[in-house]
């Protein structure tokens, strides 16, 4: 006869949670968590894995135009790169309950959102540069807290991506800084680039926190582990030197060196546009989520076939045995 | 245990190597003793270059147009690295091109700056793919033909044709595998993707005679370069061995005619080859005088 002990209670399953937390140490896959932890989990994973996979539009708009077999391969493996941080990042969701064909399904019919950045169109090949620069520079910085989130699954997958991501920060910076050292033409391409993607760059860290109803949640729960205002003036405070060393103009004239408070302050950012642009009102959303949606959809027969013959196979290995 | 030491793994800041081959360099042969042996035509060697590495420059482009339009987040991932190596292959073979030539020239100004008539590439590699059956039916067509030929040319008497061919082998080994996997799930998964997949090979088929002839360049240069009509019998032994396994059958259709006696290898190309390139040198073209 086997004795089992009695199942805990959800009331101790919850205290092991909360102790679990506050010692800093990580939830794992088998671990008893909240309901509320579970889905909002699955939601912040899903949505970082959509930003992954339509992020790759932008900048592989530029692939086959790419102007150096260098520069090609650099963004083909960036590109490449990112559809493997999705692929990464879904399977965190996954350990979950979170299952692909839903989260798929949830982005194309608009009911998860991705970052709003990917709504803007990349209309010169300086883009390619400077979201590596200011969008994956901006991306890291939301993203090595994520290194210590308290789960450990998506912890240890952002520690895979900011690395990668480091490489594309770099590359993206030193593309720019070619241009840089290049023709007027390409000099001229390069600011224009950057008066395109700063405000929205600022805008990646989300909404500021006296208007942002779910940090208070995440930060207790370490799932967040510093405010959308702590995250930006952190990465303003990093980006100004990198572009007065590149020779390009940041397009805010509020923006200046505060010697009281050891920051640069910065001038007031467009909520409104935020709010268009994640409301679906972006330069770029219709055609993302078409490409997306058109991608799935075409595939559907292919990814059929694969079942069937699975299936199929499976079926001989019976006959056979 | 690893997660904890995330900052320390951000840290070591200088390991681009760890990336994807190519993104590293600019000059592919940068340090390799390029000279041309004894007795080759460096002219011929170059042209000989030009025709393997512009299949693989071609080819890739083909699948770099697959960028976020794959069936699957898997094949996202495994055509951009198909389409990776057949561009670091380029890059390799247009780079030894220059060197052979004595010219100098370097892999971009073969890319960017030949007119069409110049590329060498067979006419396969430009095909458009208008399904995901036309992309693996032409990636398995090619890289089986390219991984025969890569196989002889290990013992290629120009040792870096050789050492290419050699990095090479173990990369098209993966990208035919890869295809084939596809070709079998497809031929015999249901029936609309078994339809799919006859009409991709039924559309590829007319140009895979080329592959196997033998140009004046090839015969030029024995001991160096792989003549093509060799590796006919592998190819088909292969191709046999899949199209049994994926239920298909070989396809009964007529090669497609040369222009004016010429084909991909002699610089005359389908209609699409202009718009491939069209877009492949737009940005280069339009600042010839920049760096990148």
């Amino acid at each position: 006869m086997t004795v089992t002990e009695p199942a805990p209670s959800e009331a101790e399953l919850e205290r092991h949670f909360e102790h679990t937390i506050a010692k800093d140490q990580r939830i794992e896959p088998r671990d008893w968590v909240p309901e509320a932890y579970r889905k909002t989990m699955i939601r912040q994973i899903a949505q970082h894995a959509h930003s992954e996979i339509i992020g790759m539009q932008p900048e592989g708009n530029w692939i086959t135009r790419a102007p150096s077999l260098r520069r090609k391969a650099i963004l083909l493996a960036k590109v490449q790169d990112e559809a493997g941080h999705g692929l990464y990042l879904y399977s965190a969701a996954e350990t979950l309950g979170g299952d692909r064909d839903d989260m798929t399904e949830k982005l194309i019919s608009g009911r998860q959102k991705y970052s709003s950045i990917f709504n803007y169109p990349t209309l010169s090949f300086a883009d390619v540069g400077v979201i590596g620069w200011l969008v994956d520079g901006a991306a890291i910085c939301n993203q090595v807290p994520l290194c210590r989130s308290s789960y450990g699954p998506y912890a240890r997958a952002m520690i895979r991506i900011c690395k990668e991501e480091s490489f594309h920060q770099r590359q993206g910076y030193e593309l720019l800084m070619t241009m840089m050292s290049g023709t007027e033409q390409q000099r001229e391409m390069v600011q224009d680039a950057v008066n395109r993607y700063w405000w929205p760059s600022l805008m990646m860290f989300g909404p500021p926190d006296d208007d942002s109803p779910n940090t208070a949640q995440s930060m207790a729960w370490k799932i967040k582990r510093h405010t959308n205002d702590e995250l930006r003036q952190r990465f303003v405070d990093m980006t100004v030197p990198q572009a007065e060393a590149l020779g390009v103009t940041l397009p805010d004239p509020d923006l200046a060196w505060n010697a009281e408070r050891g920051h640069y302050d910065f001038g007031a950012i467009d909520w409104d546009e935020l709010k268009q642009v994640i409301s679906g009102g972006g330069p770029c959303n219709t055609e993302r989520m078409e490409r997306r949606r058109k991608a799935h959809e075409d595939g559907a027969w292919v990814r059929e076939a694969a079942a069937a013959h699975a299936r199929k196979q499976q079926q001989r290995k019976e006959v056979a045995a | 245990m690893a997660f904890d030491n995330a900052y320390e793994a951000l840290a070591d800041a200088h390991d681009d190597a760890r990336w994807a081959f190519g993104t590293g360099f600019e000059d592919p042969l940068s340090g390799v003793d390029t000279t041309v042996p004894s007795g080759v035509d460096g002219d011929d060697l170059a042209r000989y270059c030009l025709m393997l590495g512009d299949d693989a420059l071609v080819l890739s482009h083909r699948l770099q147009e697959w960028c976020t339009r794959a069936p699957e987040l898997e094949d996202e991932v495994a055509i951009a690295n198909i389409g990776l190596d057949l561009l670091g292959q380029a890059r390799l073979l247009l780079a030894r091109a220059g060197k052979a030539d004595g010219s100098g020239r370097g892999e971009d100004h073969y890319a960017y700056f030949r007119g069409e008539h110049e590329f060498r590439n067979v006419r396969l590699a430009e095909r458009e793919h208008a399904d995901f059956a036309q992309l693996v039916a032409v990636v398995l067509v090619l890289t089986t033909w390219r991984l025969a030929v890569f196989q002889r040319l290990r013992t290629s008497a120009d040792p870096v044709l050789a050492a290419i061919a050699q990095k090479g082998v173990n990369e098209l080994t993966y990208h035919r595998d890869y295809a084939a996997q596809w070709v079998v799930r497809l031929g015999d998964g249901t029936e609309t993707s078994h339809a799919t997949m006859v009409a991709a090979f039924d559309d590829v088929w007319p140009l895979v005679a080329e592959l196997f002839e033998t140009h004046d360049v090839e015969r030029r240069l024995p001991g160096v370069a792989a003549d093509p009509a060799e590796v006919r019998g592998e190819f088909d032994d292969v191709l046999a061995q899949v199209l049994s396994a994926a239920t298909l059958e070989t396809p009964q259709v007529r090669a497609k005619a040369g222009v004016a006696g010429g084909k991909g290898r002699d610089g005359r190309h389908t209609e699409a080859m202009g718009y491939l390139l069209a877009e492949l040198q737009s940005v280069a073209r339009a600042h010839p005088e920049a760096t990148w």
